[in-house]
């Protein structure tokens, strides 16, 4: 129940922030610093959540040569570099992942 | 420029073609992100129906996804909210962006586009709104047909998700895919024609770093923080560089 709450509010918030300028513009004109800080907000929430993924997979802080994840993420790095596409880099990362989980296994 | 104006019937179906045709492709390359958020949502052990209410009712890939994630973590709503508010917030400028040519619409209208005002609408329906060789009159009808476009290959796409979602097992790591969808979305936007786009790799790295130290915080509050110092130092870089 809480769940289906919280979706709604989040619908809300999105919605929200979608329809408000559209509504209000002409009153409330958007600043400066607002909108130049708005620019950072995709590459520091999305690297927040990549860093921990690829640096403490389970939860431990691991720099080893045995964390896949950490190996198939930094080279994702470089596929999205050079491709910039977003499905070359996951298909790139999966495989490696793949490749690395079946070699450290001893495979 | 027409000397003569069509009767609009002819111009609205133009309108709603040509954005259908426009998003087409856009909303195939959405299509496997709307797979992978229904495998994800199952994995994280989201409730199918929740997940489908999810892509109907907040209907922004990134958000889900986070949201997903966060959910896994048993984090309480309060984070959730927040977070959602945090990675939407992008959206005011969109909608500030077009706020000018939606003036003469009805509240309906108005209310109806602002729901379909995804990233991937909002990029067609700019440069459509840019384009001064055709009257800005009938152009909503080319956002409500992009925008429904998208919004049907979403939706459809989270449903294919979920029923191949309990299909796949959990060896098979597909929740990495998460990591490596964003990896493909951020690392572009560090790169410019001529090298990197240093303020905004400044905000990644110092989030990343604050989030892998605040990795135990509770409630996920980390996360929060990692975006508020990365926005911040992101934007302090970007005032040394270019002062006034």
């Amino acid at each position: 129940m809480i769940l289906w709450l919280t979706i709604i509010g989040m619908g809300l918030i999105t919605f929200g922030l979608r329809l408000g300028p559209i509504v209000l513009l002409e009153r409330f004109p958007l600043n400066d610093r607002l909108r130049q800080a708005l620019r950072f907000v995709p590459a520091a929430v999305l690297s927040a959540i990549i860093w921990p993924e690829l640096l403490q997979p389970g939860g431990v802080l691991d720099l080893s040569w045995g964390n896949e994840r950490l190996l198939a993420g930094l080279a994702a790095v470089l596929v999205a570099g050079y491709s910039r596409n977003v499905l070359w880099t996951i298909g790139a990362g999966m495989a490696l992942l793949w490749l690395l989980q079946y070699a450290l296994a001893g495979g | 420029m027409v000397p003569e104006a069509r009767p609009p019937a002819t111009i609205i179906r133009t309108e709603l073609l040509a954005g259908f045709k426009v998003e087409l492709p856009i909303a195939v390359g959405v299509v496997p992100f709307g797979m992978i958020f229904g495998v994800l949502a199952l994995a994280a052990g989201v409730p199918p129906l929740l997940a489908l209410a999810m892509s109907a009712i907040v209907f922004a890939g990134s958000a889900q996804f986070i949201a997903v994630q966060l959910i896994s973590a048993a984090s309480p709503a309060v984070i959730l909210l927040s977070t959602t508010l945090v990675v939407n917030l992008r959206h005011l400028l969109y909608s500030a962006s077009l706020a000018p040519h939606l003036r003469h619409l009805s509240p309906a209208w108005r209310w109806l586009l602002a729901y379909l005002l995804t990233d991937e609408a909002y990029a067609v329906v700019a440069v459509h709104y840019q384009d001064k060789s055709q009257p800005a009159t009938y152009k909503h009808y080319y956002f409500l047909s992009a925008g429904l476009t998208l919004w049907l290959a979403w939706q459809v796409s989270t449903a294919v998700g979920l029923f191949l979602g309990a299909q796949i097992p959990a060896s098979w790591s597909l929740d990495f895919t998460l990591a490596l969808t964003f990896i493909g979305i951020v690392v572009p936007t560090l790169l410019t024609k001529r090298g990197l786009d240093r303020p905004n790799l400044a905000a990644a790295l110092s989030a990343g770093l604050v989030a892998v130290l605040t990795f135990h915080w509770p409630y996920k509050l980390g996360l929060m923080a990692a975006a508020l110092v990365g926005i911040g130092v992101g934007s302090w870089y970007g005032r040394q560089r270019r002062p006034g």
